[in-house]
């Protein structure tokens, strides 16, 4: 399956982002083959407002099952949600820790929006 | 004549000027309605303490889906602009408060599955004070949407021989909303640094938008003469310098008119109705 | 590292003189100024420019004249009246954007029957990295006409952010925006802790009460000043009584100083223009009641 984990750089070395919808890095890891994919999120909004909305959709488009990220706003957790895509939160470290942490179930799945939104 | 008092920088007296011109125009015999279009921080009132019975809500068109027409092919999606709908496998989700009313959305609804639906913006209440109209246009706390509201305020004030609109500070969307029609912009400024920086500004945003301007220099003082050369320099009229005077300025954190405390105040004002009265005359 | 944000509701309170006093007091900070619609910190402090870039945001509609055919369907389907008829004896009718007006809604790019509209990035306005004497500076400023949504106030943020943390700065100062739509909401949340700059006037009354629930929803512990506070004495000790009844603490009192505009004329703040004056006092001691928040506690929240 495909998690995606919001970073502050392109490699999986490199420290997570705690905000979804304007983190720099959107990172997808393909569970099976084991690969890192990086996505710039930056460069992928234009608009002056609804970064989460459009983050999320991206994240859908692309196939993520799973976000891993520090705080989700209330919007992209309404598009997340809809679409069927769990949202994980308190990453720490590097993209590498996150996924780990994930495999071991030591984060906490979110029922709800906690963060500010995004502008 | 519609006026419209601006000031690139919040606080240099624009509220002031804007109201104690319409009263002074009311009392000169003017047919005035002032308009206070600074929705999302309305001033104006608390110099007339006007009773305004008169109000309307004021809405904007927004898409509203038929989840069982719907196809989920993301036309909509794709078309907007402002994110203010995603379009996911299983539904499509509208998100009111990003939306700019474009119509693009159910307009290009391939299944027709778009009607719209009307979201608050805020209101628009007017009411008679002192010898003139007055309609004040109220946002919903938190609304980022502006222009529409304004464009109501505006719609509210128009027939009147003389319209005076109070716009909102600074030089982005509402202002440009405020100032796009007027017959002439009256911009008050302070003779500081900032507010020399931010009349620039508001000159350069009035020749964009192509509108004859005047400066009134508000809390003048002997000695402060930047704006003067500046002015001078630009081919700008002054049309009043109204003086600083500290029980003015006391007076007038009450809610007083400043007109009616101060004779010099006064008589400057009079000296820009007297020069808004020749435009008036030429046009 | 915290996050001070100075607001005012009210524009013309005397915000951005205060933050240049602050600035001028405080040591190892990043100064962020967040008042981009009509920035003039950068006017009492010199800065000298490292870094400028252009602010893009949303997109501009411009019509290729040598491919319109005149049939006014843009014209029709824009709902913001920006396109206008431009009637020319030799070439006929074709339409025109007007920038100003447009929205960059994209509905007229998509509806013309020949795909004469380009669909551009739309300049909004810039930012610069600089130096200052007191310390680096992220600033910015929007083009005239341009829509002020918040972004490029989380643009400066998100910089003066990074800037701190690579250069291990303890301390972000935020010249807040004034008002209380979207770009002080963006100034404002994930702050440790913002002061609200207001003065004795019921416009200033009103609008303290409207940025101080702001601050509240957003859970940002608010301080509050009064400047100018002899100009009123009875509604300086209003918005005491107002600030008290709602929890929110005023920590100090400026009175007005003719002298601010001669510290404007000479780009100096206030406490290097004129120290020991009254004002410059109750600015410095204000900055030591926000230097003691910032520093007691390493979580002000709540």
């Amino acid at each position: 399956m495909k998690i995606l984990i919001t970073a502050q750089g392109q490699n999986s070395t490199d420290a997570v982002d705690q905000r979804f919808g304007r983190a720099s890095y959107h990172i997808i890891h393909d569970t099976e083959a084991d690969t890192y994919a990086a996505i710039d999120n930056a460069a992928q909004l234009n608009a002056a407002q609804g970064a989460g909305v459009q983050a999320a959709q991206n994240a859908v488009a692309g196939g993520a099952e799973a976000v891993l990220t520090g705080h989700c706003g209330p919007k992209a957790f309404d598009v997340l949600a809809a679409a069927g895509v769990s949202i994980y939160s308190g990453i720490t470290g590097t993209v590498v820790d996150a996924v780990g942490a994930w495999k071991r179930d030591e984060l906490e799945q979110l029922s709800g929006p906690d963060g500010t939104p995004s502008h | 004549m519609r006026i419209v008092v601006a000031s690139g920088k919040g606080g240099t007296g624009k509220t002031t000027v804007a109201v104690n011109l319409a009263v002074s125009a009311a009392r000169a015999g003017h047919e005035v309605h002032l308009g206070d279009c600074d929705v999302e921080e309305p001033n104006a009132n608390i110099f007339l303490n006007a009773e305004l019975p008169t109000i309307r809500t004021v809405t904007v068109p927004v898409p509203r889906v038929d989840q069982d027409i719907c196809t989920h092919c993301g036309a909509c999606a794709e078309i907007c602009e402002f994110n203010a709908i995603a379009c996911l496998p299983r539904q499509t989700i509208v998100f009111e408060d990003l939306c700019h009313s474009c119509a693009g959305c159910w307009l290009v609804c391939p299944e027709k599955a778009i009607t719209q639906r009307e979201r608050v913006l805020g209101e628009v209440a007017t009411g008679k004070a002192d010898g003139l109209g007055f309609t004040e246009g109220r946002l919903r706390i938190g609304e980022t949407v502006v222009p529409p509201l304004i464009q109501e305020v505006k719609a509210e004030t128009a027939g009147h021989p003389w319209v005076i609109l109070d716009a909102p500070p600074g030089t982005t969307c509402p202002v440009v909303e405020t100032m796009r029609d007027a017959d002439f912009v009256v911009l008050v400024t302070e003779p500081t640094p900032f507010g020399q920086h931010d009349l620039e500004l508001a000159v350069e945003l009035a020749r964009v938008l192509e509108r004859p301007c005047g400066v009134v220099i508000n809390r003048a003082q002997e000695g402060r003469d930047q704006i003067d050369r500046y002015c001078e320099g630009e081919g700008l009229e002054v049309l009043a310098r109204i003086p600083f005077q500290r029980r003015v300025a006391e007076a007038c954190a009450e809610g007083a008119l400043a007109i009616d405390v101060d004779d010099e105040v006064a008589a400057s004002v009079e000296g820009l109705l007297r020069a808004l009265e020749g435009l008036e005359v030429t046009s | 590292m915290m996050e001070l944000v100075v607001c005012s509701g009210k524009g013309g309170t005397g915000k951005t003189s205060v933050v240049a006093s602050l600035a001028a007091l405080a040591h190892n900070f990043v100064l962020a100024d967040c008042d981009v619609d009509a920035a003039n910190l950068h006017l009492v402090l010199e800065p000298m420019t490292e870094v400028t870039q252009p602010f893009i945001a949303g997109h501009l509609a411009s019509i290729r004249p040598e491919d319109c055919r005149g049939c006014g369907v843009c014209r029709v389907k824009c709902h913001f009246s920006a396109i206008e008829r431009v009637n020319d004896p030799e070439t006929g009718t074709t339409y025109r954007v007007n920038q100003t007006a447009c929205e960059g809604c994209g509905v007229c790019v998509h509806f013309c029957p020949r795909d004469a509209i380009d669909f551009e990035d739309r300049r909004c306005g810039q930012w610069s990295l600089s130096s200052t004497r007191v310390g680096p500076m992220v600033h910015a400023s929007l083009d005239v006409g341009a829509e002020n949504s918040g972004k490029l106030v989380s643009l400066v943020r998100t910089k003066a952010r990074e800037l701190a943390v690579e250069s291990g700065h303890d301390l972000i100062l935020v010249d807040g925006p004034p008002g209380i739509g979207c770009p002080v909401t963006a100034s404002l949340t994930g702050a440790d802790l913002a002061l609200m700059v207001t003065e004795p006037s019921l416009s200033g009354l009103h609008d303290l009460g409207r940025v101080l629930d702001l601050a509240d929803h957003f859970q940002i512990p608010a301080r509050v000043c009064i400047n100018k506070y002899d100009f009123n004495i009875r509604l300086t000790e209003r918005i005491e009584a107002e600030c008290a009844a709602r929890g929110a603490r005023v920590i100090g009192r400026i009175p007005y100083e003719p002298l601010v505009n001669d510290a404007q004329i000479a780009g100096r703040s206030l406490v290097e223009f004129a120290p020991d004056s009254d004002a410059a006092q109750a600015i410095t001691s204000i900055w030591h009641h926000l230097e003691h928040s910032l520093t007691e506690s390493p979580t002000l929240k709540g």
